[in-house]
């Protein structure tokens, strides 16, 4: 498969402001910490993690909305990273994103036209009104929603849930951008809704041949819609590979948590027994040796000693772990 | 006699196109220890229940219906003769966003205050009787003088739960007391939960909008569609052998991760429908995939198809 993203070694630092300096002389927190990973041509790469794992803030520097600190990210063989302000905006038509909260990322002023049609107008890409209109007709259509007059006219506090997330899903593919990052596309949805929304990013993605960025906390959501997960914790990738594999077959002590966590669709009464308390971990000093030492039950000496790095155990499957 | 009795609650709230129907004859009972599940989607009429068993909506827009709590009708009491109830004898817990907590009083004073107004306690007892609930909750006493701002998602939530209990309830309604937890904060918030409820004997009603959820901490369910209860029965039941064509596309669109290698989501089609002008017959005719020309005249009532176990629909014999 051809590579149409590769992420290397990127980095993101965020200094905290000087209110919360009473933490020591430690004034930055380091958000993303090195992670490298590549997103195939035509794959759904998969990014799940608790909040404030760092999974947010790399969807960010995709789309150039956060500059990285360090490291490199190359889209079409061009270095993302060291793009102007005029070239920034050109690459944003090739990548585009998908908003979690459907409620307050579109504008409750504006019509259904005006926000499918906005993208186009900022990027110039037809001159005559007609074109334009046809286009957003025509993405109405393809994310399932009606194209008449009528509904051009709605605003947003006229749709449903799954409706506006629709519009969000026009607004990102009316510019038919190559990479989709969609951060929690599903999130704040109902379970009967975001099963809809799940097989139109499938139907999607086939259609117009679409590379996802797939950001969650849903292992259910990211078992049907993935084809490889990335497993976060404190800003590093702990454990990547196939959907199967990593909710099959987890390596990672966190990895194994995170899914006893998941309630079972039939009631059981052993679930959770496993789960000791413990949060995540938002590291201000950075701990020397894994980051999960503190809340893992398999921690041994070399773990506080130096950071596991991430090593293919299986094919295709590589864990961050000194456990064997 | 059951420690709550909900009757054909009607709560019709009042708007400016007219009455929408946000529970309409809505039944159903609740023993001393027991726990039952309320489930939907957004809209469908959970969260104006537990409102209305609360009397947190206007009392006029409830507009039908009886609530027997301990043998008292609480729609028939005055604004104050409730208020000594309340916290007393039924407590909230809800979604510990940011909202919920007062941002600019401690933890220890916000829990303190359903006290100063229940119990005759000096200020220092108060303060004790916190740092008391506190650590029965998991959170540090000495966290008492914090802010919630200093706390964590899951430590805000267990304090809401001490919250709740200060008074000693003996019926708990968590609405949403997970949705915006991470997973595994989620577990443990569930499992105290439990702990607490086997441990003091509380009467829970439980609001979610994930079945998965509800399954592990309740023993009974109700699945409510369009303001009416659909189905409703003992958990194991409802996920092994629910009736409904509303709960099965439910289930539906869940995934099993640990058992099965099912990928493909189920979606319902259509939305629910407007609550200002119900569609006469079954609310879910329209979205059903088995409707008959009955379902959409005659309104299918609430039967009784096995042990204590109820659906309202005209295909279920």
């Amino acid at each position: 498969m051809d590579t149409l993203f590769n992420a290397i070694d990127l980095s993101k630092t965020f200094k905290l402001k000087k209110r919360t300096r009473g933490l020591g002389s430690h004034r930055y927190v380091k958000a993303v910490d090195g992670i490298t990973f590549d997103v195939g041509l035509g794959e759904t790469f998969g990014m799940v993690g608790e909040s404030g794992c760092g999974k947010t803030t790399t969807a960010r520097m995709i789309l150039q909305l956060e500059k990285a600190t360090s490291g490199q990210m190359i889209f079409q063989n061009v270095d993302m990273t060291t793009l102007g302000r005029k070239q920034t905006k050109n690459m944003r038509r090739h990548v585009q994103m998908i908003f979690q909260d459907p409620y307050s990322s579109l504008n409750p002023v504006k019509t259904v036209d005006y926000l499918v049609s906005e993208p186009l107008k900022i990027h110039n890409i037809y001159s005559s009104k007609s074109e334009i209109k046809d286009k957003v007709r025509e993405t109405l259509e393809i994310v399932g929603l009606g194209s008449t007059d009528d509904w051009l006219a709605k605003r947003p506090d006229e749709l449903s849930g799954g409706e506006r997330q629709r519009v969000g899903i026009a607004k990102a593919l009316v510019l038919d951008p190559e990479f989709i990052v969609a951060d929690e596309p599903v999130s704040m949805l109902d379970a009967s809704v975001r099963a809809g929304i799940v097989n139109l990013m499938l139907k999607l993605k086939d259609l117009k041949q679409l590379t996802y960025f797939f950001i969650t906390h849903e292992f259910d959501v990211a078992y049907a819609i993935c084809d490889r997960i990335a497993i976060m914790y404190a800003g590093s990738i702990i454990e990547l590979g196939s959907a199967d594999e990593i909710i099959k077959n987890p390596l990672h002590p966190y990895t194994q948590l995170l899914l006893a966590a998941v309630p079972p669709l039939r009631p059981d009464k052993a679930w959770g027994n496993t789960i000791a308390d413990g949060e995540c971990a938002y590291y201000i000093q950075v701990p020397a040796g894994c980051k999960f030492q503190a809340r893992c039950d398999k921690c041994k000496d070399s773990c506080a000693e130096e950071r596991p790095s991430l090593i293919e155990k299986l094919p295709g499957h590589f864990v961050a772990c000194y456990e064997d | 006699m059951p420690l709550l009795e909900v009757d054909g609650l009607q709560t019709h709230y009042k708007t400016d196109s007219g009455r929408v129907k946000a529970a309409d004859g809505v039944s159903f009972t609740l023993d001393t220890g027991e726990s039952v599940g309320i489930a939907g989607e957004s809209g469908c009429g959970k969260t104006t229940v537990v409102m209305s068993l609360m009397r947190l909506v206007d009392h006029r827009d409830i507009v039908g219906g009886k609530i027997i709590l301990d043998g008292d009708s609480i729609l028939e009491m005055t604004d104050d003769e409730f208020r000594h109830l309340r916290w007393k004898k039924l407590s909230l817990v809800s979604q510990a966003a940011m909202g919920a907590l007062n941002p600019v009083y401690t933890i220890g004073w916000q829990i303190s205050e359903a006290l100063k107004e229940h119990t005759d306690m000096s200020k220092a007892e108060r303060m004790e009787r916190a740092m008391e609930l506190l650590e029965q909750v998991g959170v540090e006493p000495s966290r008492v003088n914090t802010y919630p701002h200093e706390l964590s998602g899951g430590m805000r939530q267990r304090s809401m739960i001490a919250m709740a209990l200060a008074c000693n309830p003996k019926i708990v309604i968590a609405d949403e007391m997970t949705t915006a937890l991470d997973v595994v904060t989620q577990v443990q918030i569930l499992k105290l939960f439990q702990k607490l409820q086997k441990d003091l004997n509380l009467s829970v009603i439980a609001i979610s909008h994930e079945l998965a959820i509800l399954g592990q901490i309740c023993e009974k369910m109700i699945i409510m569609y369009a303001g009416k209860i659909v189905e409703m029965g003992p958990t194991e039941i409802i996920f092994d052998e629910p009736k409904h064509p509303y709960t099965i596309a439910l289930l539906g669109s869940l995934l099993d991760i640990a058992t099965s290698d099912k990928k493909e989501l189920w979606s319902i089609p259509g939305r629910p429908p407007s609550l200002l002008n119900p569609p006469p017959g079954c609310r879910f005719a329209p979205r059903c995939t088995h409707t008959k020309p009955i379902c959409k005249e005659n309104e299918p009532p609430l039967l009784e198809i096995g042990p204590n176990h109820c659906a309202a629909c005209h295909l279920i014999k």
